[in-house]
């Protein structure tokens, strides 16, 4: 009697759980590590179907001519996109209504006085200039984190004014706990904003103040196997794991898309993701210090945060739940309008140019803002993981 | 090894499942049967792999020895012998020696006209490792899937796992199967102190029994749950533990590919509050 009855209770408890997961086999997995030590990563495809419906690129509107007078010798003000042509200029600003005005107002005069379109005082106009020199500053200076692939407006902003997923620094839940002290950001079913915390975890709810706006240390891990000195405290590793958490989540990977868990600091266990994603973590910083939180005066109070900060960018808001926005597709491959400057068309009667002189727009990875990673803690891309790695790469698990 | 004289008593021809009365003898203290030659050969074929694979490897050091499932590219089929073909082997000889010890168990209760509650208890056992080797890499697709033979290595290995779900303490069916390990030592020390602190007392003072031992109990927590009842307990925390780790692995991946803190969103999602 007493054997069925808790025979029944273990077998309702295991369909209660089954039915709480909803997921099943098959699930395809990719071997990113040496067999047998777990470095996979886990797809269910039929969860992929719906992240490909949400994650497909905008407009592309078709090439604009290159030729012809420059948009700053025809319109009047116009400063970031001065080396593009007529075309080119008309060609942005079209796709830019498409990628970012707010439905039922798909025109110029969400950003534009159409009395006079030189006018700065809507505030969408301020912003949508700041945008384009992020945009191009991206492409140009952030290639460690955003290769050939590059972003464009829509990236981000998937056909709405305002991205899906931006941050405000939370304005906590009170002291209601103070008796024991504060909470800390932590043991939350919701944040001080009223959303659900990072992963629904009771990790801390808001690591992007101190490592997406500030530049705390991330790195909690001492550099031996027993403490030798190391005085960082779980407290600070729960800060890292949030946004680790967060990294995960927003690239729709596990934590061994770019560590091996058994040595997380070392950089020659690590896959070379981590690299890309060590760069990831300073663009973002780099992007909300440089050009978001400027805009604080600009934007309007109703598109600012409980403690009138605007909104600031972390992984989700270019991944959107993908290990590569739009799972690697190009878009800014069709707007080199927004690759940078661009070089001044060569006119094929002139002299040679000086090959000393680099043509302006063009970079160099050592033209990035951020300094590498530091010196005891170098990645390499040839690392033994890579070396070592599946049969096939990472990316072909979430492609197939 | 000499027989003590009251070990003929015990010792009752017939109760074999296979093999009749072939196998039915005793080496020294140890029964054989069927099921006792089967365990000898399936383990000592799989340590002799083991020692092989670490012979092909690259290190003798005990810590260190690996030898590792195939590569997930072949699936369900067999490897190269050096390219996890040893480890399915391996496995093959674990399963068959630890089921033949299984049932070698179960012939010893059937000749003793016992209950099966030891085969039944190592079973939880066996199907725990099953699941991990055998039911988890099936439901996935691929050999690969299961954990190393080394001692670091399936270490990492299990690390490693629980990081493709974030954080594997959110994981309700590993709560459950911890919770279940923590009490079954919980509930053997009580047991044990008990025991011990009536049956076993200094010289010169008296063997107390059952009644001191209920009664400390009814003092102390206002109930006892009795001589018989307290191994009835220990042995269904103790196959719990056994069965709730098996659940909470083979639920990892063929049921559920996310954080596991993603898991509990069906609790903010109850219609009473949202």
């Amino acid at each position: 009697m007493n054997t069925k009855i808790h025979l029944v209770a273990t077998l309702a408890a295991m369909l209660g759980l089954l039915a709480a997961c909803g997921e099943r086999p098959p699930i395809e997995v990719q071997q990113v590590g040496y067999r047998g030590t777990g470095m996979e990563q886990n797809v269910n495809p039929r969860l992929r179907e719906k992240l490909i419906a949400v994650n497909q690129i905008g407009g592309v509107q078709p090439p604009a001519d290159a030729s012809g007078p420059l948009a700053k010798d025809v319109y009047q003000n116009v400063q970031v996109l001065s080396d593009l042509s007529v075309g080119e200029f008309t060609r942005v600003m079209l796709s830019m209504t498409e990628w970012v005005a707010p439905e039922g107002q798909k025109n110029c005069t969400y950003c534009h006085n159409a009395e006079n379109y030189a006018d700065e005082s809507l505030y969408q106009y301020q912003v949508a200039r700041s945008m384009l020199r992020m945009t191009r500053d991206i492409n140009t200076n952030w290639q460690s984190h955003v290769k050939e692939t590059g972003v464009t407006c829509h990236t981000c902003h998937r056909g709405g004014p305002v991205p899906q997923y931006v941050w405000f620094t939370d304005p906590g839940k009170g002291r209601e706990n103070a008796f024991i002290g504060t909470r800390a950001g932590q043991n939350s079913a919701v944040t001080g904003l009223g959303i659900t915390t990072i992963g629904h975890s009771t990790l801390p709810y808001d690591p992007y103040s101190p490592f997406l706006l500030g530049d705390l240390d991330i790195r909690i891990n001492g550099p031996t196997a027993l403490p030798t000195g190391n005085n960082k405290s779980t407290k600070q590793a729960e800060w890292t794991y949030a946004l680790m958490v967060h990294m995960a989540n927003s690239l729709g990977v596990n934590c061994t898309y770019c560590h091996n868990s058994r040595a997380w600091a070392d950089w020659d266990q690590s896959t070379p993701q981590r690299t890309v994603a060590w760069y990831g973590i300073r663009m973002a910083r780099g992007l909300n210090n440089q050009y978001l939180v400027p805009l604080t005066e600009v934007f309007p109070a109703n598109r600012k945060g409980p403690l009138g900060d605007v909104a600031k960018i972390n992984c989700q808001t270019c991944h959107q739940g993908v290990y590569k926005p739009y799972f690697g597709e190009s878009m800014a491959k069709a707007y080199p309008e927004l690759q940078g400057v661009k070089a001044p068309p060569v006119d094929p009667n002139a002299a040679p140019a000086d090959a000393t002189s680099a043509p302006a727009g063009t970079s160099t990875p050592a033209a990035t803002p951020a300094a590498a990673p530091a010196a005891e803690a170098k990645p390499k891309d040839g690392s033994k993981m890579a070396q070592r790695g599946g049969p096939t790469t990472v990316a072909a698990v979430f492609d197939r | 090894m000499a027989m003590l004289n009251f070990e003929r008593k015990y010792r009752i021809r017939g109760g074999a499942l296979v093999g009749g009365d072939l196998f039915d003898f005793w080496l020294g203290a140890f029964y054989v049967g069927f099921f006792g030659v089967t365990a000898a050969f399936f383990s000592l074929l799989g340590t002799a792999l083991l020692v092989y694979g670490a012979a092909i490897g690259p290190t003798w050091n005990l810590w260190q020895i690996n030898i590792a499932p195939p590569d997930l590219s072949y699936g369900l089929g067999l490897a190269p012998l050096h390219e996890g073909g040893i480890w399915q082997l391996v496995t093959i000889c674990a399963i068959g020696a630890f089921v033949s010890w299984a049932l070698r168990e179960v012939e010893i209760c059937r000749k003793l006209g016992m209950g099966y509650h030891v085969p039944v208890a190592f079973g939880s056992a066996i199907l725990a490792y099953v699941t991990l080797q055998v039911i988890r890499p099936v439901l996935l697709g691929a050999w690969g899937h299961a954990f190393p033979y080394g001692i670091f290595s399936h270490l990492d290995w299990v690390s490693n796992i629980a990081y493709q779900y974030l954080h594997f303490h959110y994981n309700p069916a590993h709560m459950v199967a911890v919770t279940f390990f923590f009490t079954t030592v919980l509930a053997l020390a009580l047991h044990g102190s008990l025991v011990l602190s009536a049956l076993n007392p200094p010289k010169g003072e008296v063997v107390k029994g059952a009644e001191h031992e209920n009664t400390f109990f009814r003092d102390n927590i206002g109930y006892s749950i009795g001589t018989l009842g307290i191994h009835r307990f220990g042995l269904l925390l103790a196959i719990n533990a056994g069965v709730w780790s098996a659940i909470c692995i083979v639920v990892s991946g063929p049921f559920w590919t996310r954080s596991w803190t993603d898991w509990w969103a069906w609790w903010l999602n109850l219609p009473i509050w949202n």
